[in-house]
């Protein structure tokens, strides 16, 4: 199958299901609507509802404001990942002793620490950031922490009789390992920093793509919450497309099999 | 003389200290229900520039013994002197060729064979420079700039070759390092070997499991008993002609005598270990 035809089937999925939103909100059938535009709005309203967002320019800032709690999540979750997924990989001893804790923590639904963040951040764009920190750090933890673990033992080997240091062995063996289990890991790492900042805007906040919805769920406006949910999709989908072609540039050393089974 | 068991010590090597020399060395392991004796009181001496090929049967401790000379593992009992020194920690003088494929995946062909060298304070720039002659010396310049998993067995071969040879180490240790690859390869990468070794004299570990291939490379080919508890139980000189072409080696009547009389020791310890695995089967 081409791209083009690929495209073209998956814009005909889009079409067909737009296609029976509109009918059953639209039409009456025996004498009754299946769908009651009140509850589902109509894909008409939805669109001139995003086509107003564009024109009035007022989605912008919430766009910025759920990209910039996005970045910063996993920016900053990332560098304490890496950082803590290294330092227990080269010391067992102290990954035994917090290994309770760990599995306590990520076992824990991050919704809840929601209301703590806000309590200690405030309403601002922290106590999002900080949600998506606890959600990206584990995933980019747990991959760090294997990528070093499981540098295979030749490899190893043969880096020590090649005269490497502790330092060089860091720089040449072991970091290179562990960044490649980060990157085969980055959609979740990414996809999880937008769940944090839209999920921490929704539970309470005063912008952001999360806010958007939240607020028009508050006056049951349906279109409105319909429409913030489709460019949210359309938001998470643009980012993914950037982070495949990031793992494009990063992985360029590992076979293309490989990458499709990590 | 072409070949013979070599009790006397007729190199002029015995006046400088040996490459590597190994005194009574003993390795046992601790397994889960007391301990396990991998090889035991071998002594060894390999001279400056020696080819020595250690054959035997599976599991005799070929790698153990390998392993002690690099420094990889330290013996339970006796020592190891390398040049005189008395070895602690990892063999900086010697190079190690390992059977499975030890390159760096993340680096291209280039920088694998130039690491080496940069971790010795070496610019980046003549480490390279100097990656890219010994590229020539082993045919893959144009891959230069590919990344291992692009390479055929033999082609990686080749780089983990120049990358261990680069660092000019006064020891090669090698384990098995063609097992993995087809007959005609084998063939190739050990006449390019022998070149190698040829221009540059160096002191030879080469661990292996094929007779022929032992025969035809080495000067000295030691046998070693079946596992566990193995010990040196033939040493012999092959004073076959150099420098040798692999094919036409074997094609000489002093190599299949030569052939013959190791295969009988050989065989005897190949058999046991075949009995002991039955035994432990049954």
């Amino acid at each position: 199958m081409s791209r083009t035809q690929l495209i073209m089937l998956q814009l005909l999925v889009a079409v067909i299901l737009i296609g029976f939103w509109q009918v059953f909100t639209k039409y009456t059938f025996l004498g009754h609507r299946i769908l009651d535009p009140f509850f589902f709005s109509t894909p008409f309203d939805v669109a001139a509802r995003i086509f107003k967002w564009f024109t009035e320019g007022s989605i912008w800032r919430h766009l910025v404001i759920t990209l910039v709690e996005a970045i910063l999540a996993f920016v900053i979750g990332s560098l304490m990942g890496i950082f803590v997924g290294f330092w227990f990989a080269r010391k067992p001893f102290i990954a035994a002793v917090f290994d309770p804790y760990v599995k306590m923590i990520n076992s824990l639904p991050r919704v809840v620490l929601a209301p703590i963040f806000t309590l200690w951040l405030g309403l601002g764009i922290w106590s999002k950031v900080a949600l998506g920190v606890t959600l990206v750090f584990f995933i980019v933890f747990f991959n760090v922490y294997q990528g070093v673990k499981e540098v295979s033992p030749t490899i190893l080997a043969n880096a020590r009789m090649l005269g490497m240091s502790e330092r060089q062995l860091l720089r040449h063996v072991y970091w290179p390992s562990a960044l490649s289990w980060m990157f085969s890991s980055l959609h979740t790492a990414v996809g999880f920093a937008v769940v944090g900042a839209v999920v921490g805007e929704y539970l309470g906040s005063a912008a952001g793509l999360g806010y958007l919805i939240q607020q028009a769920e508050g006056i049951f406006d349906v279109a409105g919450v319909f429409a913030g949910m489709f460019v949210l999709g359309v938001f998470v989908v643009a980012i993914d497309a950037i982070v495949s072609l990031a793992e494009r540039r990063l992985l360029y050393w590992q076979p293309v099999a490989v990458k499709a089974h990590s | 003389m072409i070949a013979g068991r070599s009790n006397e010590s007729d190199t002029p090597a015995t006046a400088m200290a040996a490459a590597v020399h190994l005194e009574g060395v003993c390795v046992t392991y601790l397994v889960e229900n007391g301990s396990f004796t991998a090889i035991e009181q071998i002594d060894l001496t390999i001279a400056d520039g020696e080819f020595l090929s250690i054959i035997g049967p599976t599991g005799c401790g070929k790698s153990t013994l390998l392993n002690i000379a690099a420094g990889m593992i330290a013996p339970t009992q006796g020592r190891v002197k390398i040049f005189g020194d008395i070895l602690s920690g990892v063999n900086r003088r010697a190079g190690y060729l390992f059977q499975a494929d030890a390159l760096f995946p993340w680096m291209t062909v280039l920088e694998n064979v130039a690491v080496g060298l940069e971790v010795t304070g070496i610019s980046q720039y003549d480490a390279r420079e100097r990656a890219r002659a010994w590229l020539e010396r082993v045919g893959l310049s144009v891959f230069a700039d590919r990344y291992p998993h692009m390479l055929s067995g033999g082609q990686k071969k080749r780089v983990a070759l120049a990358q261990v040879l680069i660092r000019e180490p006064k020891i090669l240790l090698m384990d098995e390092p063609f097992g993995p690859l087809d007959a005609q390869t084998r063939l190739i990468m050990g006449n390019l070997l022998l070149d190698l070794w040829q221009a540059d004299k160096k002191a030879v570990l080469f661990v292996t499991h094929d007779l022929e291939e032992a025969i035809a490379l080495s000067d000295r080919v030691i046998v070693l008993a079946a596992g566990p508890n193995s010990a040196i139980i033939g040493d012999w000189k092959i004073s076959l002609p150099r420098p040798r072409d692999i094919l036409d080696v074997k094609l000489q009547p002093a190599f299949h005598w030569v052939h013959r009389e190791i295969w009988s020791e050989l065989k005897q310890e190949v058999l046991k270990t075949y009995e002991r695995v039955e035994v432990r089967g049954t």
